[in-house]
């Protein structure tokens, strides 16, 4: 009995020590055998794991950047979600179906946040700074910014035609082109001071996009 | 022996615990009909009766017992005793009395509240029917147990899941009381499938081109239009748009209204009993059905012993028909407006529903995407061969996977009565996220939450879901605690909310079930009622719930002593192979207690050899690192 408890204490010291410690294998729920902490299924029982927290980039497989590979995100996700949705469970216990299920509710949230350049902007500069804007906050501090998204709300407001408006759009489209690119190159230099402006910059952009297109079903169902 | 146990890849391990094959079917469980299929190795088969008819309507009549009959019978019965007979029930699934009032005119019975009244307590409505206050819940659990008792005698076997399919458009409730009426009736739902989805893979879509598809489903009561995304095998529902309350019983109504109005210009005003709706119900849907091939007709309508005669042809049809189509057509333009798709862009459109059949509705939709529409499968059945596919791939295996986006956006009442989104639409599912919220007052420690679905910005545009106190807040000033509530919808739209003060770390969670759905008491109480009957059945479930769970302990026991068996003594070895015997024999047997007690004592026997193999991983894993370090030090 002495001998289990010690036994036991001494894993409890080296499972404390190897959560800072990454590499050091955790125990898998179903052989109770170790396991790779990111790894998704047992490399012995096959058992499927919990997600665990990972950035992710390293969830989908796919280089930390902000110019990703769509195609090969796309790919990689629909991969994970092949191996891991809830549906291939249907028929195990319970225990492998709630892990399934977190394991693609993860996949989905790292698919939906890299997919979308802005939230992906977010995310890195959350990941990089430790700290950001929160997503869809539209806090403007930047003057030349705040006077830029009055002037572009001015002149939706008097676009009094469809075509107006259409012309309005066709200009935040390519405001938006241009902001991505500009995002691309702070991202590259690392100059993250440029990039969560340009962040900011892509929000109202966004918005102001999406305002010329209520703008303009409202006219046309008028 | 447990060495003879295979391992198979992830994910692809067949269903252990049960001698036959797995076996599910699809259900299409419909407004005005409903449908069981069965996927098997040569197609699938749609489980007709000795007619060969497919589609069982989805009527149903109660005796004074509260006995039921459902499908043809009952609907035969509707003339001779109206108010012992329910019909279109699914219109009032997850719904409140108040949601239905528009509805009253066009179902012919009587609705009461969820308590009883005629108040509007937020409840799911009931239905007053042969002097019994029936759920919607309880009357479509009646019809899911006629589709399992008409599979179970053609395959000869027992049959206890499913596939079900609701609209796209079905909001949480709804989903809720579906998965609840399967439940009750014998059935585990092994997917809620959109019906559209279910409709794309009936026609192999997922096996075809890459491209945007668009499903158009005008059935008896609800209309729905989706756009599906299938790239690589995967459907993505890009966007959803519908009607709950329009379909062919819309039709049958404008053509019966029409008749009636005939009348009274013959006729005058004249008292009109609930069997004389009924009636002129039926007589417009047999004239609306015979004007899709013929060009007119003639019909007699019989109230209080006095016949009118009705001539009607095509074009008057489709003047009453047209704005209802329109309606549709709309929808079409805004989901494709939602969606940024252009009608071109769209690679196929598939017609679902039988009200499709109508010459007016295939020529309005063929203008609209500028393509003849794919009907090769009969609009009546197709939902069903989908979801008899879809539950044939949960069971044996597939390539295909359905990945389903939430219908619509769910948020949470903030001030000032505005709704916050917590999780947009046409979100991928499964799906969770967290927003945070504090106190408003000092020392505040309870916070109301009420959670909505829709796509309006304020509370009383969109639907109320549910309704929850979150309590022993901490008392703090105002904005200093945290409360962090997680919503978290799973792979077939159904919605957990949970709340959790995290400042303090103390922890509240509160999962809720949707107000419209059933209570728990209530459930376990039609659970109980129907056991009388499926005692056997629940016995069967748990029996096979115990040797799956056993036979993954012997699979994964068994996969370690393949990589570790070195660190067990012979004595050791001998004492595990003999509980593993002994959990293979309570397998065979019958007794859950038995199986469960000796998986419990083979996982004690067990422990000290988890240990063992955890002990040399770590050792493996820190080795590896040490010499790491060591090499970079050296550098």
């Amino acid at each position: 009995m002495d001998g289990s408890e010690s036994r036991e204490n001494l894993l409890a010291v080296k499972a404390a020590s190897a959560v800072k410690t990454t590499g050091v294998p955790a125990p898998c729920w179903s052989c109770r055998g170790p396991v790779d902490r990111s790894a998704v299924f047992c490399g012995t029982c096959a058992a499927v794991q919990p997600p665990g927290q990972t950035d992710y980039f390293t969830r989908l497989g796919i280089p930390p950047s902000f110019d990703i590979d769509g195609a090969l995100l796309d790919r990689r996700y629909f991969e994970q979600q092949r191996q891991l949705h809830p549906d291939r469970f249907a028929t195990r216990t319970g225990r492998e179906r709630a892990l399934s299920q977190s394991q693609a509710t993860a996949i989905n949230e790292a698919y939906e946040t890299l997919k979308d350049p802005l939230r992906r902007a977010d995310y890195l500069l959350q990941t990089r700074k430790g700290a950001a804007t929160p997503a869809g906050c539209n806090m403007v501090n930047d003057n030349a910014l705040l006077m830029e998204a009055l002037e572009l709300r001015e002149a939706l407001a008097e676009a009094g035609t469809a075509d107006a408006v259409k012309l309005l759009a066709r200009r935040s489209e390519t405001d938006i082109e241009s902001c991505l690119r500009n995002l691309s190159s702070a991202f590259a230099e690392d100059d993250l001071k440029m990039a969560s402006w340009l962040t900011t910059r892509l929000k109202y952009l966004r918005k102001f996009a999406d305002d010329c297109r209520a703008r303009r079903l409202q006219l046309a169902r008028a | 022996m447990a060495q003879l146990l295979q391992i198979h890849e992830p994910g692809a391990t067949p269903e252990p615990g049960t001698d036959e094959a797995p076996l599910a079917v699809g259900v299409d469980l419909g407004t005005t009909n409903s449908v069981v299929a069965i996927g098997e190795d040569a197609g699938v088969r749609v489980l007709r009766d000795e007619n060969g008819i497919g589609l069982v309507p989805s009527i149903v009549a109660y005796a004074a017992d509260g006995s039921a009959i459902v499908g043809e019978l009952a609907r035969r019965l509707m003339l001779d005793r109206p108010e012992a007979v329910v019909g279109s029930v699914k219109r009032l699934m997850g719904r409140g009395i108040a949601d239905v009032k528009t509805l009253a005119g066009t179902l012919p019975y009587q609705l009461v509240d969820g308590d009883g009244s005629m108040g509007t307590g937020g409840r799911m409505a009931r239905v007053v029917v042969a002097g019994h206050v029936f759920s919607p819940v309880e009357i479509s659990a009646e019809i899911l147990r006629a589709l399992k008792e008409r599979a179970e005698m053609q395959l000869g076997r027992t049959v206890d899941r499913a596939v079900v399919t609701v609209p796209a458009y079905f909001d949480d409730a709804a989903r809720t009381a579906t998965r609840d009426a399967a439940r009750l009736a014998g059935l585990e739902v092994l997917r809620l499938v959109n019906e559209p989805t279910a409709a794309a893979l009936a026609y192999g879509l997922d096996e075809g081109a890459e491209g945007i598809y668009a499903i158009y489903d005008l059935g008896g009561g609800t209309f729905d239009v989706s756009l599906l995304n299938m790239q690589k095998g995967v459907f993505q529902v890009l966007a959803t748009g519908g009607d709950a309350a329009l379909g062919g019983d819309d039709f049958d109504h404008a053509v019966a209204e029409h008749f009636l109005a005939q009348r009274r210009q013959q006729r005058g005003d004249e008292p009109l009993a609930v069997a004389d709706v009924k009636l002129a119900l039926m007589t417009g849907r047999i004239a609306k059905e015979c004007l899709s091939t013929q060009k007119w007709g003639e019909w007699t309508l019989n109230i209080g012993d006095v016949p009118s005669l009705h001539r009607f042809d095509r074009p008057a049809l489709e003047g009453l028909l047209d704005p209802l189509i329109d309606r549709t057509i709309h929808i079409c333009r805004q989901v494709l407006d939602d969606a940024g798709v252009d009608p071109a862009d769209v690679q196929g459109v598939v017609l679902v529903g039988g009200s499709t059949r109508v010459p007016l509705v295939r020529q309005r939709v063929g203008e609209l995407f500028g393509r003849e529409p794919l009907s090769d499968i009969d609009p009546d059945e197709v939902v069903a061969v989908g979801a008899a596919l879809q539950a044939k791939a949960l069971t044996r295996g597939s390539e295909t996977l359905l990945i389903d986006v939430t219908p619509l956006s769910l948020g949470i009442e903030t001030m000032g009565g505005i709704v916050e989104k917590v999780i947009p639409r046409n979100t991928p599912i499964p799906v969770a996220r967290a927003q945070e919220f504090t106190t408003y007052q000092d020392g505040q420690q309870a916070m109301a939450i009420h959670v909505v679905q829709g796509e309006r910005e304020l509370v009383d545009q969109c639907r109320s879901l549910a309704r929850f106190e979150l309590r022993d807040i901490p008392p703090m000033t105002a904005g200093a605690a945290r409360i962090r509530v997680t919503f978290a919808v799973d792979a077939d739209g159904l919605l957990t909310v949970s709340a959790l003060e995290t400042t303090t770390g103390s922890e509240q969670k509160v999962a809720v079930k949707p107000s419209y759905g059933l209570t728990e008491d209530e459930m376990a109480q039609m659970l109980y009622d129907a056991l009388q009957h499926g005692a056997e059945d629940m016995r069967l479930r748990v029996l096979s719930e115990a040797r799956v769970e056993a036979k993954r302990v012997l699979v994964a026991l068994a996969a370690a002593l393949a990589v570790d068996g070195d660190l067990l003594t012979d004595e050791e070895r001998q004492a595990l192979d003999a509980q593993v015997a002994a959990v293979e024999t309570a397998i065979a047997g019958e007794d859950r207690d038995a199986i469960n007690a000796a998986v419990e004592e083979l996982e004690t026997l067990s422990r000290p050899f988890a240990e063992r193999r955890m002990d040399r991983g770590i050792r493996a894993a820190l080795s590896g690192r040490e010499l790491k370090d060591f090499e970079a030090a050296g550098r």
